[in-house]
């Protein structure tokens, strides 16, 4: 939730909503993600170079993209010198058409700034990524959620195993090519005595 | 004999067996079906006569796939289900997701709408506490208190009803604002009731806050630092009894928090004792904001005019509120179509749970059920 002054909105339509009297003002379509450039996306590109992918600004919320691989640093420098103490979530998105399929998403905050950071990298079906646990300790519980659930692997990580399915649990149900019907139907027959899970 | 193995190993369900214990060490499981942890949660301990080595806890027992759910229904077909994450404090969790969409479309709901929903919420957080306060002392051992707390708690479920119908799973609010008006003596009965509870919250002090007992139980126990917290995540009471003055609602509010004046209170220690004082003293501030904002409840619509089929811009948005628990986010991306592409909650109690081992490092085992008391966790809300 960073507002940025530096950054102009782009220009807006009139709204074409009919008003009727006495109703809620009519809702502007929020902008698509337009190109952010202010005082940290300059230090970063300082500093990191070709490692920052991008940066940008969506219902006014920075989004920075980074190289998988510089992410530990790129987290490191964020929390000692940009002062983002917490790591307040680490979750993925996947896009199998992509060619890097996964987006592992780090949200941060700063309490001296008030303000919110996105970190993004990409990561491809069997490419592994710096495990940012040793920044924040609180990535550990995170990134085994994200590896279970994605099957995304986290280089460097103390403890990496499932924590919210069973250690044998075949598939990783937030892939989007894990149908929702589908389980694993043999480890529910074994451990749960049922025949057919649906 | 000196244990070979360190935590991570310890930790490694395969490695169980292989572990090297200590001639004096000896392993415990506790849960998941045990009533002092508050759901199904299991926890593993390593403890050297009755004191606790080393903890490890093991989690997934309520694991519903609520974020795989949400990718195959719309944004209102969701809605619901939110409710059955924290699921008592349903409230919170719907505002939480409401304004998330919301945010998502560019919508805001209108004001009215905004106050009863911080009014709601606030109560909501009360109803919460109770439950925590009388069930956290009860662990402990002190019966008296959950007998007072489950009775101020159902004034407050009564007034759910009252309002929507339902007094857990509320759903009582919509995407846009408001499904129903509040009824005729919504007004009276919030203020009669928050009338009473600042009484109401000095008898559970006289019953607690300086009672030996409960002094010699919780004072010291559990102790989690300041940076700890704010490395392990840690947010809501816990993160403010260990002395850090955060809150959601004051560092970027939402609903109508900035129109009502109260404070937020937090402790220097970070141990059981603090945590119970801060949520005790939370409960007042909730009051003070529930009898400022029925005071004047402006008018107007209670809905946004949004339209009947959702379809956000593509895009991703990040949103949080204050749950009772601690900061409870949702991160939703879009890519244009009636469902969700991805919805991720940000569950508070996940992460205040994973600082436990922290916490139990070198207490008593009987300690052990005052920390996790202490933490206020929903197992629905940290399996999903």
């Amino acid at each position: 939730m960073v507002d940025d002054p530096t950054t102009k909105e782009p220009p807006s339509t009139p709204p074409v909503t009919r008003r009727v009297p006495g109703s809620a003002p009519p809702r502007e379509v929020p902008p698509a993600p337009i190109p952010l450039e202010n005082e940290l996306t300059r230090r970063l590109n300082e500093r990191f170079g070709r490692a920052v992918l991008g940066a940008t600004l969506d219902r006014k919320q920075a989004i920075v993209s980074v190289e998988a691989g510089q992410l530990r640093e790129i987290s490191k420098y964020c929390r000692e010198e940009e002062s983002f103490e917490m790591l307040v979530d680490l979750t993925a998105v996947d896009w199998p058409k992509r060619e890097k399929r996964f987006d592992v998403v780090l949200n941060l905050y700063s309490f001296t700034k008030n303000e919110r950071l996105r970190l993004k990298a990409h990561a491809a079906q069997n490419e592994s990524l710096p495990s940012v646990s040793s920044v924040w300790e609180a990535a550990n519980w995170l990134e085994r959620e994200c590896f279970d659930l994605f099957g995304i692997v986290f280089e460097g990580h103390p403890d990496l195993r499932r924590i919210l399915l069973p250690d044998e649990w075949k598939g990783h149900p937030l892939r989007k090519d894990y149908d929702i019907l589908q389980q694993d139907t043999e480890w529910v027959r074994e451990n749960l005595g049922i025949e057919s899970g649906q | 004999m000196k244990a070979e193995r360190e935590t991570a190993a310890f930790g490694n369900a395969q490695n169980v067996e292989t572990t090297v214990l200590g001639a004096d060490e000896i392993i415990l499981n506790m849960g998941p079906q045990h009533p002092s942890t508050h759901g199904v949660l299991r926890v593993k301990l390593r403890l050297d006569g009755e004191r606790v080595v080393d903890s490890e806890c093991i989690i997934g027992y309520l694991h519903r796939g609520v974020e795989k759910i949400a990718e195959h229904r719309s944004y209102q077909q969701f809605a619901p289900y939110v409710d059955r994450m924290d699921y008592v404090a349903a409230v919170s969790n719907g505002l939480g997701y409401c304004e998330a969409v919301e945010k998502l479309l560019g919508a805001e709901a209108p004001l009215r709408a905004r106050v009863v929903r911080t009014i709601l919420t606030e109560l909501q957080r009360i109803a919460s506490h109770l439950l925590w306060l009388g069930t956290h002392a009860l662990d402990i051992g002190a019966l008296t208190p959950i007998f007072y707390a489950f009775r101020e708690r159902e004034e407050i479920l009564k007034i759910f009803e009252k309002y929507c119908g339902a007094r857990l799973t509320t759903h009582a609010f919509r995407i846009g604002g408001l499904q129903y008006e509040t009824y005729d003596t919504f007004e009276r009965d919030v203020k009669r009731f928050c009338d009473d509870l600042g009484r109401k919250i000095d008898e559970y002090e006289t019953l607690l806050t300086a009672n030996r007992i409960w002094l010699g139980r919780t004072r010291g126990v559990g102790v989690l630092s300041a940076a700890d917290a704010i490395a392990l995540g840690v947010t809501g009471p816990a993160l403010r009894a260990s002395g850090v003055k955060w809150d959601v609602r004051k560092a970027m509010p939402y609903a109508a928090y900035d129109r009502y004046e109260f404070d937020i209170p937090t402790r220097d220690s970070g141990d059981t004792y603090d945590r119970y004082s801060v949520r005790i003293e939370e409960m007042r501030q909730s009051r003070r904001i529930c009898l400022q904002a029925v005071e004047d409840i402006p008018g107007g619509p209670i809905m946004a005019r949004i339209g009947k089929v959702l379809k956000p811009p593509p895009g991703e948005v990040y949103h949080s509120v204050e749950g009772p628990k601690g900061e409870l986010g949702y991160y939703i991306v879009s890519d244009g179509t009636i469902q969700p592409y991805r919805v991720r909650v940000r569950p508070p109690s996940f992460l205040n749970l994973q600082a436990f081992q922290r916490m139990a490092k070198g207490a008593m085992i009987a300690d052990v059920v005052a920390i996790i008391g202490s933490i206020d966790i929903v197992l629905g809300e940290v399996d999903r």
